[in-house]
């Protein structure tokens, strides 16, 4: 391997002021962070309990049904959205389209409220039946 | 390392360039995320529109081709594209090349341990071994 020399860098992070298209960006990587290893564990554990039987599916309803349980539910949820429309919002970024400033940042805020949207829909829906 | 014909001419005066490979990788996470898209927005109906989240109910879903196919698809394609998405946080933030490989080869162990995991139980639920 060749001698390494110092690669130029970009700018450091901290001279950028925060907007929208950052945050989306850093929300993508952590809800996709969170969706990979609290959910595909807690998907796995679902699917393990129910093939353990009943009474092990039981127990796995009584933990996910303790607030702390629904909480862990809830934000998953959100994760899920999130990382879904913002996922969505890059490959459209991917062809090349959704680069003007207004467009961008618009599209970002998007993301938030929908995912926020969503995730209530969804809970209210399913606190609502269950009651 | 090898330098190809894509090196600039200032890249291989230096012994540097690009990684020339990653092309593959990064495909593959973006056509996982539009199967994901499907598989979620199925996963989340399923749940959604369930008579009730019961064990029997649940078990009786997952026995059936409809239940049982899409969420052995769901389960491959979500642990290999949360895989996908971890080795480019991985590769983003650690540079050493030894840890670099380390935590990828552990994380690829981890996911391919947890989604055989994960397939055995629904197999186990789907072929009714312990109803």
């Amino acid at each position: 391997m060749a001698e390494q020399r110092a690669r130029p860098l970009s700018p450091h992070l901290g001279i950028w002021r925060w907007g929208p298209g950052m945050t989306a960006s850093i929300f993508h990587r952590i809800s996709g962070g969170a969706l990979t290893v609290a959910g595909l564990a807690v998907l796995t554990w679902w699917l393990v309990s129910l093939s353990n039987g009943s009474d092990a599916y039981g127990d796995f309803s009584a933990i996910a049904g303790t607030w702390v349980g629904i909480v862990v539910l809830i934000g998953l949820t959100w994760a899920f959205f999130q990382h879904l429309l913002s996922g969505i919002r890059h490959l459209i970024m991917d062809t090349g389209e959704n680069f003007e400033l207004r467009g961008n940042k618009t599209s970002a805020i998007a993301t938030f409220v929908g995912a926020v949207l969503l995730t209530a829909l969804v809970w209210f829906y399913v606190l609502g039946v269950a009651k | 390392m090898s330098l190809g014909d894509s090196s600039t001419e200032l890249g291989k005066v230096r012994g540097l360039g690009s990684a020339r490979e990653g092309g593959d990788h990064w495909i593959g996470e973006r056509v996982s995320s539009v199967a994901l898209l499907f598989l979620g927005a199925w996963l989340i109906a399923s749940l959604l529109f369930l008579p009730a989240l019961d064990f029997a109910t649940i078990s009786e879903w997952l026995r059936s081709p409809l239940g049982a196919v899409p969420m052995a698809l769901f389960v491959i394609t979500s642990f290999y594209h949360g895989l996908d998405g971890l080795k480019v946080v991985v590769d983003d933030y650690l540079h050493e090349p030894g840890n670099n490989f380390a935590l990828n080869t552990f994380l690829l162990f981890v996911a391919v341990g947890g989604a055989a995991f994960a397939l055995f139980a629904l197999a186990r639920i789907a072929f009714g071994a312990s109803a």
